[in-house]
């Protein structure tokens, strides 16, 4: 009696998640179908069209057999949306769309096993919690990048050490105020860089993520992000108009991407960036794939192929990111070296805290947390002076 | 063997014929269905379907639209920052309107009285010119006179004005580190790229006044200043009307402007398109989107009471 019914028990086990397909996983590659759908940022898959020396889509499309369609998509929204009609097959997804898709079943666990260059896969991005649920891997790491504080070394003959320099009113080491010689980011995720200030500078709010803020926390944000308001003429939305302001509008200080600060150092601006000692924010993007993906064979030689060091090397100097294979940086394949890595930030992984998508049941309790549209409202609320 | 008058229908296309000239709203009635089908499904359909966002809501704390009717999202429109917001843009708006009717009018006035053959051949080219070049273009043009390091400044350092430029920047509600931060510098930029819109219509209304008015109203005794004030401006009113409905609906709705140039402020274009993107506030992004289309049925309609359309 009890041994059958263990047996009945083990049966219906093996029959769920038989029927699960969420769970299963590709166990070995075929044939290349021939392409690969790919959703993904604009300027992430270069074939040597914007520039030739930047293309690493060619040479894998002649060894594969497996053509790259790429559909850009500006935000990551608009991912979402297209991984949720279906018909692509992978997706260059940022911390806040990857759990989205992970949650909604839109993407597959990946067999690691099958992706040999996986051992050089940079440790600290292995297992990072936007990719990895329960211990499942759902992507494979691509890219990362800090929002470092970029400054005019004119003024700052040393770099600045603390994020205070855009956050509280104070004079410079040139003998003038602050006030309106700043900027800050025009998103209200620009609120985390606010929190993470707090977390430093005020422990007894008990600020463990600056993604995660309750009621309290949140509020000293804001009257942070106001007092900011007094000193910030304009907020930065295009990396285009904020090097504009550096260089015409007189603006010495302000949060970044290093694409900003190498475009403007490589036109000879005076011009350099930090991670001050507070940390920083920063974005982590993962090759995630379709749980119908049509083209898994494809899919997957695709995936080992990011992982090509020279892949990564030059991706991360076009892009001023990060490679998520540490070897790029030095085994000179491409055109990264140790220092373009240092430039973009390689060695400070452990100051950032990578962008996920504020919801209201946190880490400290369902509903505890204050969800990323109150952060829009209350944003413009502060751009608009309240 | 009886003959009829009426020839047997041979074909399917001379039935139709004849239906046609048979029942000739029917061809009307087809004729006119596809540009009906159009104005009603993709315009004022679309328009609906936007409406419709605007009743729902979004959870507090999932984030998730309820397709619930309410009128919750309605009354957050009257929170204070987002009152801010429609503020803010009507009064952009309205000084952006009348800046552009009284610059546009001496030039409307010139081109339709006084210049003659060449000479308004090449006002119709000044004026329609800067609209031919990318809209984009021109902004980001203004962003760099206006900069703080711009030609302006520049200019206004040189000649020893540059207290006006700094005085201006001190006024309460105009501050900004440079006249490209000031909301003054937006108001500038709106000015420029909505002028045209003013000068076109005013100057068609201007044309349409005809001289034997104006000697008639000299004939019997009328000052130029009586003349202006009972004769041509009534007359060339629905045109001023015209532009203004332009400009002010332009700037109403306008993104990108006080994106590049101003100290940051939303406007409700800007507003609408924030809160549509990442935030997924589609219902409070709809409802943003209804004011612009409230506020110029209130402007129409007190245009109308004030006899703007008269003339018509």
């Amino acid at each position: 009696m009890k041994s059958s019914l263990r047996l009945m028990g083990t049966t219906t086990l093996a029959l769920l998640t038989g029927l699960t397909p969420a769970v299963a996983q590709v166990t070995a590659i075929g044939a290349p179908e021939g392409q690969v759908n790919i959703v993904a940022w604009p300027g992430y898959i270069e074939r040597g069209e914007t520039d030739k020396a930047f293309d690493w889509v060619t040479k894998f499309e002649e060894s594969s057999g497996c053509k790259v369609n790429v559909k850009t998509a500006n935000t990551s929204d608009e991912m979402v949306a297209l991984m949720n009609e279906g018909g692509f097959d992978l997706v260059t997804a940022s911390g806040d769309a990857s759990l989205r898709l992970v949650a909604g079943d839109r993407v597959q666990p990946i067999n690691v096993d099958l992706i040999p260059s996986w051992n050089t896969v940079d440790d600290r991005l292995k297992n990072a919690p936007w990719h990895t649920v329960d211990g499942v891997h759902y992507g494979v790491p691509y890219m990362w990048g800090p929002n470092v504080l970029m400054y005019n070394t004119e003024v700052f003959k040393e770099p600045p050490t603390s994020w205070n320099v855009v956050f509280e009113e104070m004079t410079l080491p040139d003998g003038k105020s602050n006030k309106g010689r700043v900027q800050a980011y025009d998103g209200p995720i620009h609120v985390a860089d606010a929190a993470q200030y707090l977390m430093f500078h005020k422990p007894e709010l008990g600020i463990t993520s600056p993604y995660e803020l309750n009621e309290e926390q949140y509020k000293a944000a804001l009257d942070l992000l106001r007092q900011q308001r007094e000193l910030v003429s304009r907020y930065w939305h295009d990396a285009f108009i904020q090097m504009d302001d550096f260089k015409n509008e007189g603006v010495v200080a302000s949060g970044s991407w290093p694409f900003q600060v190498n475009l403007l150092k490589s036109e000879g601006q005076p011009i350099a960036s930090t991670i001050p000692q507070e940390g920083a924010t920063g974005w982590a993007d993962t090759t995630m794939m379709h749980v119908n993906a049509a083209n898994p064979n494809c899919a997957y030689l695709w995936m080992e192929h990011t992982l090509s060091s020279n892949l990564q090397s030059d991706l991360a100097v076009w892009f001023g990111a990060n490679p998520s294979v540490p070897a790029a940086c030095t085994d000179g394949r491409g055109m990264s070296t140790a220092e373009s890595c240092k430039a973009n930030g390689m060695e400070d992984f452990e100051k950032i805290r990578f962008w996920t998508t504020p919801v209201s049941n946190c880490a400290q309790g369902d509903g505890a947390c204050v969800p990323y549209y109150r952060w829009v409202s209350d944003y413009i609320g502060v751009i608009g002076g309240r | 063997m009886s003959h009829s008058a009426v020839l047997p229908a041979r074909s399917l296309a001379d039935r139709l014929t004849g239906t046609f000239w048979r029942r000739p709203g029917l061809l009307l009635a087809l004729l006119i269905l596809p540009p009906l089908l159009w104005l009603g499904v993709v315009y004022l359909g679309s328009l609906f379907a936007l409406l419709l966002q605007s009743f729902y809501s979004i959870d507090e704390f999932s984030g998730v639209v309820k397709e619930e009717f309410t009128l919750k999202t309605y009354a957050e429109l009257f929170r204070a920052q987002n009152l801010d917001i429609i503020l803010r843009t009507v009064l952009m708006a309205a000084a952006v309107t009348l800046a552009c009717a009284v610059l546009a009018f001496p030039i409307a006035y010139f081109a339709a009285r006084y210049a003659k053959g060449g000479w308004k051949a090449a006002f119709y080219l000044g004026v329609m010119l800067p609209l031919w070049s990318s809209y984009l273009v021109k902004v980001y043009a203004w962003k760099l006179i206006l900069a703080k390091e711009g030609v302006l400044t520049w200019a206004a350092e040189g000649t020893g004005t540059g207290f006006l430029i700094d005085g201006l920047l001190t006024i309460p509600g105009l501050e900004g580190s440079s006249l490209s931060t000031s909301p003054f510098g937006t108001f500038l930029v709106f000015v420029y790229i909505w002028l045209p819109y003013m000068i076109l219509p005013m100057q068609a209304a201007l044309e349409r006044v005809p001289t034997s008015m104006l000697e008639a109203s000299a004939d019997l005794g009328a000052t130029r200043g009586q003349t202006f004030r009972t004769v041509i401006l009534p007359l060339a009113m629905p045109g001023v009307i015209a532009g203004s409905i332009f400009t002010f609906s332009l700037t109403l709705g306008d993104y990108i402007i006080p994106q590049i140039v101003g100290n940051s402020s939303r406007f409700i274009g800007l507003a609408v398109y924030q809160l549509q993107g990442t935030a997924g506030n589609i219902p409070l992004a709809a409802a943003f989107a209804v004011v612009p289309i409230v506020i110029m049925l209130i402007y129409l309609t007190l245009a109308k009471r004030a006899g703007a359309f008269d003339a018509l």
